[in-house]
């Protein structure tokens, strides 16, 4: 199967600053992708890049086999919805269809009608009187009534409640179980996309700092504790993503292929949340260069 | 049918979690050969969970020959798994309630003993995974 996103070399400078850099991705087909990092780490910068909103400054990225926006071909096959999933204010819910039907050639109305009725929107609503989650509601129905094979949306539950941002996430699975389609969409909190997402993709200080499947990153990672340990002691197979320790006890975030067999430890599985911002803190050490904290007791 | 549930605080992975409650279904007799799981649908409208991980737990079930998909009709439960025999699981329980006891009885604290059952128990455990 394509990529649906292959980057190599992808970079973008705005000024002196690197928005992004050195961004290596291949991420396959048939996935819903998240695109976790802080704000200002380059999520929106690669997404734009993504569906031929921003010109990279160096490198490459294809989207689906192709340069982004390499013609109206391919913008038919991907679906964008950006961040705060704007609409026109002035334009009513069913004038929104209307738009969608006259600027998309393989337009799906019936299944615009059904979400729209399903979600409870008033086709002679304006829009611009919507609560957060409806707004973001007809904003994926407009994304998914053009039928695209890619859909990438930019921070889509950021801005809602937590019942509202159930219900998008509940609607964009129900997308993918229906139609099959690829998803990336980008949020700067992993507990809102840990249900959701099969691949994942860490972006930091401009930089991709871990990418993969989730469940053989699961896998492939463990939080070991024990009495106290000098790291150089570990299997040169288990490699350290986080460690801390007190006078008597250590504690290490490993990544290792192999199972754990000291029998010292006690070993217990990562959750996704945990195994993010593990390697968002390692990406802040290695910036700043810190020295490497000592005993804490 | 049976009706998945998510515990998001356990660690273990979404498709492990619908894997286990398939397998204990089986285990209780909660489940039996014939009858049909949620489609990935039902369990996608139900949970919020992406379709792709219900997809991967019922894949993972087919291998070991617990369920079967039919294209078009869902997927069907085929195999069983041995209910645990009572009169067994009863003498166990004895027994370890007897360990227990004299563990106690020794002075060790409830801290200890549950230390010492882990660290058996994950020896034990590794010993056949390996």
């Amino acid at each position: 199967m394509t990529a649906v996103i292959e980057t190599t070399g992808l970079g973008k400078q705005y000024g002196r600053k690197w928005a992004l850099r050195d961004c290596a991705l291949a991420i396959p087909g048939g996935h819903v992708v998240g695109l976790v990092g802080p704000n200002g780490a380059g999520k929106t910068t690669l997404l734009h890049m993504a569906v031929g909103l921003v010109t990279p400054t160096c490198g490459t990225i294809r989207v689906l086999g192709e340069p982004p926006a390499a013609g109206p071909a391919l913008l038919e096959r991907v679906g964008f919805v950006a961040q705060d999933t704007p609409v026109y204010p002035r334009m009513s819910v069913g004038g929104h269809l209307r738009f969608g039907a006259w600027l998309n050639p393989d337009w799906d109305s019936g299944l615009a009608r059904r979400r729209i009725e399903q979600v409870g929107l008033d086709p002679r609503q304006r829009a611009g009187s919507l609560s957060g989650g409806e707004r973001a509601q007809l904003a994926l129905t407009l994304a998914l009534a053009k039928r695209p094979e890619l859909l990438v949306l930019d921070e889509p539950v950021a801005s809602l409640d937590p019942l509202a941002r159930r219900d998008f996430l509940r609607a964009l699975m129900e997308a993918v179980a229906e139609h099959g389609l690829s998803v990336v969409l980008s949020s700067h909190l992993v507990g809102d996309l840990e249900r959701v997402c099969d691949y994942l993709v860490v972006l930091v200080a401009s930089r991709v700092r871990l990418a993969g499947e989730v469940a053989a990153l699961r896998a492939s990672h463990y939080r070991l504790s024990g009495p106290r340990r000098d790291p150089g002691t570990l299997p040169a197979s288990q490699e350290i993503i986080e460690e801390s320790h007190t006078d008597k006890q250590s504690t290490f975030l490993v990544r290792t292929d192999g199972p754990v067999h000291d029998p010292a430890w006690t070993v217990t599985p990562v959750g996704l949340e945990d195994l993010v911002l593990a390697y968002m803190s390692r990406a802040d050490d290695a910036a700043a260069r810190r020295p490497r904290l000592g005993v804490v007791s | 049918m049976i009706e998945f549930q998510l515990d998001e605080t356990s660690g273990v992975a979404t498709y492990l979690q619908l894997v286990q409650q398939v397998h204990q279904a089986l285990r209780l007799g909660m489940l039996e050969p014939g009858e049909q799981l949620p489609t990935a649908q039902q369990v996608v409208a139900r949970l919020a969970i992406n379709p792709n991980t219900v997809l991967k737990a019922y894949r993972d079930l087919e291998r070991e020959g617990l369920v079967r998909a039919r294209p078009g009709r869902g997927t069907f439960v085929t195999g069983s798994l041995p209910r645990t025999d009572p009169d067994t699981q009863a003498r166990y329980l004895e027994a370890m309630t007897d360990w227990l006891r004299s563990a106690r009885a020794a002075g060790l604290c409830p801290d200890d003993i549950e230390a010492i059952y882990r660290t058996a128990f994950r020896a034990c455990f590794a010993e056949g995974a390996a």
